[in-house]
């Protein structure tokens, strides 16, 4: 399978700090790919690199949507790389605390419609009909994550986990083929992130939407990922399948430091 | 109930009182008979009001505490009386004809004074409610919509003036150049937000203000335009008192159709995405939305609904200049939002009464308006932060397999 995301030679610098130093990362359709390293290491980020959050200072973002064709993407805005099909959630929690979790999701379909203002107001055939859609379409996206006892709450008042899953609802809903998770197991429980390592696989496997994630439980990156990314200091490390990344004493020097005898 | 340390806690502020106020409520001076007057039973009062007063607001800043340590351990929330009436569907719909025969009949009832202040009103619940788009949903700090309003005035006022344009061509138009005037200055505060964005929009509502003070030619200066006409019914020109009829009508239509727009803005697609740009204005932009397009739609419909006004305004007063335009303006019609609940249409009309209406009722307190104005705002964000009726997120509901939807 080809490749649909491809980052050549990627280089953040945040005045005289280099951030990100010329990373090739790429997702093979269909994959899990994890991204891991210390703290600070820069993956968050690559994401905003990624996300047109943050403008690179060098390299290419390349994406190939499913059966389209190759289009570069660094140096646009968020919401349109959002358009290209790329969503993300967010390291600390990003949610619209004070609206209700169905709403929360049909802001995610807000870029795959298409009404207006004046639809609002004369509430037309087309505006009333994408609406219906809107909320059967993110109603869909809720029952799939598991979230539908929520519908009408508010986000805020949502528990923890349920929250965490409510990102990855929202960002489903703008229809991505590349689904990029931050630290989606921050914080939860062993049972919540079992739950969370499922929902992952589902997502991948039911939906067809491939994944990036950054996390650093373990646990969960060696089972979820075929292929996993080591950074350190904004450098790429190692690359490989989960068993060699755990063997590989270079990333083991990353995490644990160098030991005084050698 | 009564407990010995919160009388000594109260007791303590209102020492305290007595000391700070002692200057000026004591001492009176009279620099002609030069006698220094001293009235001790002033201090008395002070002393023992402020006692009352610290008492009775933290009994009710510990009633507050308790019952939001109740909503936290998970206990039924105890909704207000008001809530309570108003999501009541049974009482929703007499309440409605209420409102409604009251304002029919209202003009024929009371004198043309108070139809008169009623206009006012209405006008500054059309002005809350398009403020609200920007203030309430989309959560942009304007401190400068006065000068749409103003925008609204003047060009009904010129347009009049020079080419002799009636009031039903004039109320678009005021409406389109006031959105117009709302991109223009969307544009250079799109990167702002909170703070900033309001020093930004005050200093532009004072150049508006400035401008149409200083250049003369274009405005008339400070001496403003008179002989602005009403608006005529049918081409009939009216009496003064049916003319306020008639203008009083014409503000009752003007403001079900603001009620209704705004309503229907705040469940749309767009109305959802101003929303996430007040809550998120980084996860909004990661799921799609364009800032620029959804902040630039704010500012420019709230600014449609201030220039409509300001053509009203324009056409009840017939005559206009920059006074009634200072900053001053600004802040009420913000107060108005914030105190009757940011977002909620509802609020911002009982908000909007409330502000308008009491002073002209209670003018027996004029000397201290401003007073009572002050400790109301400071009252109500202690004990309802979220202004009188706070906003109600629309409800989906969901019968098994289907998603019909209901309201």
């Amino acid at each position: 399978m080809g490749l649909i995301l491809e980052v050549k030679n990627m280089t953040k610098d945040f005045g005289g700090l280099r951030a990100l130093d010329r990373l090739d990362i790429d997702v093979a359709e269909g994959e899990i790919v994890a991204l891991i390293g210390p703290n600070g290491a820069g993956k968050t980020t690559f994401f905003n690199c990624i996300t047109g959050i943050y403008a690179p200072t060098q390299g290419d973002v390349l994406v190939t949507p499913y059966g389209k064709k190759q289009e570069r993407i660094n140096g646009l805005k968020p919401n349109h790389v959002t358009e290209k099909g790329l969503a993300r959630t967010f390291q600390n929690i990003r949610l619209f605390a004070n609206m209700t979790v169905l709403e929360n999701v049909m802001i995610g379909r807000h870029c795959r419609s298409s009404s207006g203002i004046l639809g609002a107001i004369f509430r037309n055939r087309k505006t009333v009909s994408e609406e219906k859609k809107i909320v059967k379409d993110s109603y869909t996206i809720l029952e799939k994550i598991g979230l539908t006892t929520y519908v009408n709450e508010f986000a805020k008042n949502l528990p923890y986990g349920a929250q965490r899953r409510l990102e990855i609802a929202r960002a489903m809903a703008t229809d991505p083929f590349l689904l990029l998770l931050d630290e989606p197991a921050a914080g939860m429980n062993v049972r919540e992130t079992e739950e969370l390592d499922e929902l992952i696989v589902r997502i991948r496997d039911e939906e067809q939407i491939s994944i990036l994630l950054i996390e650093h439980d373990m646990k969960l990156v060696m089972s979820l990922s075929d292929r996993i990314f080591v950074m350190d200091y904004g450098k790429k490390i190692a690359q490989g399948a989960p068993a060699e990344i755990q063997n590989d004493p270079v990333v083991i020097k990353a995490y644990l430091g160098e030991d005084i005898d050698a | 109930m009564i407990k010995f340390s919160e009388i000594k806690k109260s007791l303590l502020i209102s020492i305290w009182f007595m000391f700070l106020t002692f200057p000026i409520i004591v001492i009176r001076v009279n620099p002609t008979e030069k006698i220094i007057e001293w009235r001790w039973h002033n201090i008395m009062l002070v002393g023992i009001g402020s006692f009352f007063i610290s008492y009775i607001w933290r009994y009710f800043l510990e009633r507050k505490e308790l019952g939001e340590q109740k909503a936290k351990a998970g206990e039924e929330a105890k909704i207000s009386v008001i809530r309570k009436t108003l999501s009541n569907p049974q009482n929703f719909k007499p309440a409605m004809i209420a409102v409604g025969v009251l304002a029919v009949v209202f003009p024929f009832v009371f004198s043309i004074y108070q139809t008169n202040i009623m206009i006012t009103a209405l006008m500054y619940v059309m002005l809350g409610l398009g403020l609200n788009i920007v203030v309430g949903l989309a959560g942009l700090l304007d401190l400068g919509y006065v000068a749409f309003y103003a925008v609204g005035a003047y060009s009904y006022a010129l347009l009049n003036y020079h080419f002799g344009i009636g009031f039903w061509t004039a109320l678009p138009i005021g409406g389109a150049l006031a959105a117009i005037f709302g991109i223009i200055l969307g544009f250079p505060v799109l990167r702002l937000r909170g703070d900033y964005l309001a020093i930004v929009t005050l200093g532009f509502g004072e150049i508006i203000r400035i401008i149409l003070e200083n250049w003369n030619e274009f405005s008339f200066g400070p001496s403003g335009i008179a002989n602005i006409p009403r608006p005529g019914f049918l081409g009939m020109k009216l009496s003064l008192e049916y003319s306020i009829i008639y203008m009083y009508f014409l503000m009752i239509g003007l403001t079900l159709f603001t009620i209704f727009v705004v309503n229907r803005l705040q469940d749309s697609r767009i109305g959802r995405a101003w929303i996430a740009l007040r809550e998120d204005e980084v996860a909004c932009q990661a799921m799609g939305i364009d800032k620029t397009k959804t902040k630039l739609t704010a500012f420019s419909l709230g600014a449609t609904w201030a220039g409509m006004v300001g053509v009203i305004f324009a056409a009840k007063t017939t005559f206009i200049n920059p006074a009634s335009f200072t900053v001053w303006e600004s802040i009420i019609i913000l107060c108005i939002v914030v105190l009757g609940g940011m977002g909620s249409v509802v609020g911002v009309i009982v908000g909007a009464f409330i502000l308008m209406l009491l002073p002209e009722y209670l003018i027996a307190f004029s000397d201290y308006r401003m007073l009572i104005f002050g400790a109301i705002l400071v009252t109500m964000m202690v004990f309802r932060p979220g202004g009188i009726i706070s906003t109600v997120r629309r409800t989906y509901q969901f019968k098994d397999e289907t998603s019909e939807r209901k309201n």
